[in-house]
């Protein structure tokens, strides 16, 4: 009895398990380099842009129809939530099982560049997609490290911008938005009151904060890799940058302590619904349409500059955010692929697409339109004028890991009434880079 | 007794004529592919074959590619083609045991954590297991639809289920700050759950919350074994409840809980989908336990050799307690049968 019990179970398990590793397979098959073995078809890996990955299916979908009808090329469309892109983008890597187009966050261009994962966009190959000088100077610079063949080209560009509360500044007697960050920290306090603070902040996000260490550093002179790609993360101007920051909640308080613990966008939530006066953000039209803010209750302006002189300081006040769009190395419809990055950067596509996701075009052509609407008017001249690229080293992903990782735990201590002045800062910061393992 | 290899090889055609004279009669002469001694000895190992070759597929082939990565130097650079990764030798784990070094004392701390957090979490996840099957051992109204109730968490998704902890944990909104701060005013302002120290305190809950349905299903089985007539005599001799516990119960429950513990223990301590959930890709220091940490080591910073090296010490550590565990209470069971 005992016997044909267990014996049963391992005949389950065994089928199991059986199902499980078939499971796993499928994708493209494992091969050498690119080659053009499947040439009627593609996979392409699409990031989140819009509201949920159904609404980017509804975006996407029938432009692919479009370019099926052109080509005869079907793609097969995965659209991917962030949290698990890069994860998917490593397995990819090492595997050779993978899309053969797919999106990717432009700061890991010159990691998945060293990976070799993705198609060199060398001189033929951008003759088959129209050429390099389509795209703007900004975007291209996040495309990979400087001297090498880019990893990637632009798909979507994006830049922060100070989103304001009209009313709430009207109410508060503010007339214009803040400049300096001096300004912003005088008009935050205004704003703080009855519940009400002046800033929100997505505290709990790592890659967030490290977006905005990444500005203050540059506002402060300084950098957190030397030219040699080594971090400086507990440089003196990096712990101000960071300081100044983190003091927003800690010494100002013009963050309300819960944003240390945001990390699902609670803060654009907040905004929106007139809980705090002012967002640090990307593109954030639709997220608080979404939430029931109109259009006319808010404005846009650039973020706020470093007051009084400018030695050594940059004129910084966003990075260059956005998406590229790469070739997977293992591709066996090289050609294909390529007809289709063509097609995702043509100008008619550029426009479609960027209107519906609310960012701004990599590509010149499609940027001469009139702005859409003021996000777009902003976002178009902070790209122009002030936004610089995240630091194109291999190591970049750590950075974004490191110090955001830091700034959460520093917020989460000013938010819980620790002190965190220049030498906790100090120390933390320390901390983060001696983690970089070289 | 009577196969032997010269009969062996004689092969089936000879059976008839054996040397060793007729065969049992309780077996018929049936013809067969398989050789007798294969057919006697050899069957449990046909029939674990595929099991096996599966094991070996699915579980030791990656082991043993794990380990060999724990000794390259394997980053971003060499992940498309991992043979090219030039060796490290032992330099991964150097760094990992260098508890002078940040790398290694952030790894120890994360050690700790998570022993702190296993030794709660099985303990109390256990204590509550065998506290509810015992009060729910005897027959009464409604035992049904409570032990159908605890084992609800069980049943839920683990995402599904921690994901709705978060919510709850939330300082501004979440529905335990508002008990105990809104409605109960226990504390002085809200506190902060999901961030700093009292993180290691959530994980314990919501693990607990998580773990503690199995242990309650695997002791109300066990318990299903123990013969009333026990109880019974043992109540004729003046026992009480705490007796009737001390020394019937525990006792039988004794196999079970070996196991219970061992498994329960294994699965805490490498727990990943709930802190992930909970806290996400950066843990806060109070609460990163081991497999989150060693999922930033190997993932977010591309560094597949270190963290490779990390989950080797990791695998050696689980080893050797379970080993050590399964020798002493081994141990003490075959004292009590002998």
């Amino acid at each position: 009895m005992r016997r044909t019990r267990m014996a049963a179970v391992a005949a389950l398990t065994t089928a199991l398990t059986a199902a499980l590793a078939t499971g796993c397979g499928g994708g493209t098959a494992l091969g050498g380099g690119a080659n053009n073995d499947s040439p009627k078809e593609l996979t392409y890996w699409a990031t989140n842009q819009g509201s949920s990955l159904e609404a980017d299916k509804k975006v996407l979908g029938p432009e692919l129809k479009k370019f099926e009808q052109q080509t005869g090329i079907k793609v097969h469309l995965e659209v991917i939530p962030w949290a698990t892109v890069l994860d998917r983008i490593l397995a990819a890597a090492s595997s050779g099982q993978g899309p053969d187009v797919l999106n990717l966050g432009n700061t890991w261009s010159s990691s998945l560049q060293k990976s070799n994962a993705l198609l060199p966009f060398d001189a033929k190959n951008f003759k088959k997609i129209g050429g390099k000088d389509r795209f703007a100077p900004a975007p291209m610079a996040a495309t990979g490290a400087a001297g090498k063949d880019p990893a990637a080209v632009p798909l979507y560009s994006l830049t922060y911008a100070l989103y304001y509360n009209k009313q709430m500044f009207k109410e508060a007697g503010i007339s214009r938005p803040p400049t300096t960050w001096d300004e912003l920290v005088a008009d935050g306090k205004k704003l703080t009151k009855d519940g009400t603070y002046g800033l929100a902040m997505e505290g709990g996000n790592p890659v967030e904060n490290a977006h905005h260490a990444f500005v203050f550093g540059k506002q402060h002179g300084a950098d957190f890799f030397d030219a040699s790609g080594k971090p400086t993360f507990d440089k003196p101007a990096n712990v101000a940058a960071v300081k100044q920051y983190i003091d927003f909640l800690a010494n100002d308080k013009i963050a309300a302590p819960g944003n240390a613990e945001y990390a699902q966008n609670q803060s654009v939530r907040d905004f929106a619904t007139g809980k705090a006066g002012m967002l640090l953000w990307q593109a954030a039209r639709t997220s608080l349409q979404a939430h029931g803010m109109k259009t006319d209750e808010y404005g846009v302006a650039p973020v706020p500059f470093q007051s009084g002189g400018t030695d050594g300081r940059r004129n910084v006040d966003s990075m260059v955010a956005g998406i590229n769009l790469g070739v997977f190395q293992n591709t066996d419809n090289v050609d294909g692929a390529l007809k289709f990055v063509k097609f995702m950067t043509s100008t008619e596509e550029q426009r479609i697409l960027t209107t519906k996701y609310g960012s701004i075009s990599p590509v010149l052509e499609a940027q001469r339109s009139k702005p859409r609407d003021k996000d777009e008017a902003v976002q178009r001249e902070v790209l122009a004028k002030s936004a610089a690229p995240l630091p194109q080293v291999p190591d970049e992903s750590q950075f974004e890991t490191l110090v955001g990782g830091a700034m959460k735990e520093l917020l989460a201590d000013a938010a819980a009434g620790k002190k965190t002045g220049t030498a906790e800062v100090q120390a933390a910061l320390t901390k983060a880079q001696q983690q970089m393992q070289k | 007794m009577t196969t032997t290899a010269p009969h062996e090889a004689a092969g089936t055609a000879a059976a008839g004529t054996s040397p060793s004279g007729a065969s049992p009669p309780n077996r018929p002469p049936r013809r067969s592919f398989l050789p007798d001694r294969i057919r006697r000895g050899g069957l449990p190992y046909l029939l674990l074959l595929p099991a096996l070759a599966l094991e070996l597929l699915i579980h030791i082939v990656p082991m043993v590619i794990g380990i060999a990565m724990s000794f390259k130097q394997l980053t971003h650079e060499y992940i498309r083609n991992w043979g090219s990764a030039p060796w490290a030798g032992l330099d991964n784990f150097r760094i990992a045991v260098d508890f002078d070094a940040p790398v290694g004392r952030a790894l120890l701390h994360s050690f700790a954590v998570t022993c702190g957090f296993t030794v709660l979490a099985v303990g109390l996840a256990w204590l509550f297991g065998v506290t509810a099957a015992i009060l729910m051992q005897d027959r009464f109204r409604g035992r049904g639809l409570l032990r159908a109730l605890f084992l609800t968490p069980y049943a839920l998704p683990v995402y599904t289920a921690v994901i709705t902890w978060s919510f709850l944990l939330q300082r501004d909104n979440g529905l335990v700050n508002h008990v105990l701060h809104d409605q109960l005013g226990i504390t002085d302002s809200p506190t902060f759950w999901l961030v700093g120290d009292n993180s290691f305190w959530a994980l314990v809950v919501t693990s607990v919350w998580r773990t503690w349905p199995f242990a309650f299903l695997m002791l109300t089985a066990a318990l299903q074994n123990i013969p009333r007539e026990s109880y019974e005599a043992a109540q004729l001799d003046g026992a009480g409840i705490r007796q009737q516990i001390r020394h019937i119960t525990l006792p039988a429950l004794r196999p079970v809980n070996q196991v219970l513990i061992l498994v329960l223990f294994l699965w805490t301590f490498n727990d990943f989908n709930v802190p992930y959930v909970l806290f996400g890709k950066a843990a806060p220091e109070a609460a990163d336990l081991i497999s989150i940490h060693i999922y930033q080591a190997s993932f977010e910073t591309w560094n597949f050799g270190s963290g490779s090296a990390m989950s080797v010490l990791l695998l050696l550590f689980l080893l050797v307690v379970t080993a050590a565990y399964l020798l002493v209470t081994g141990r003490g069971r075959r004292g009590e049968h002998g």
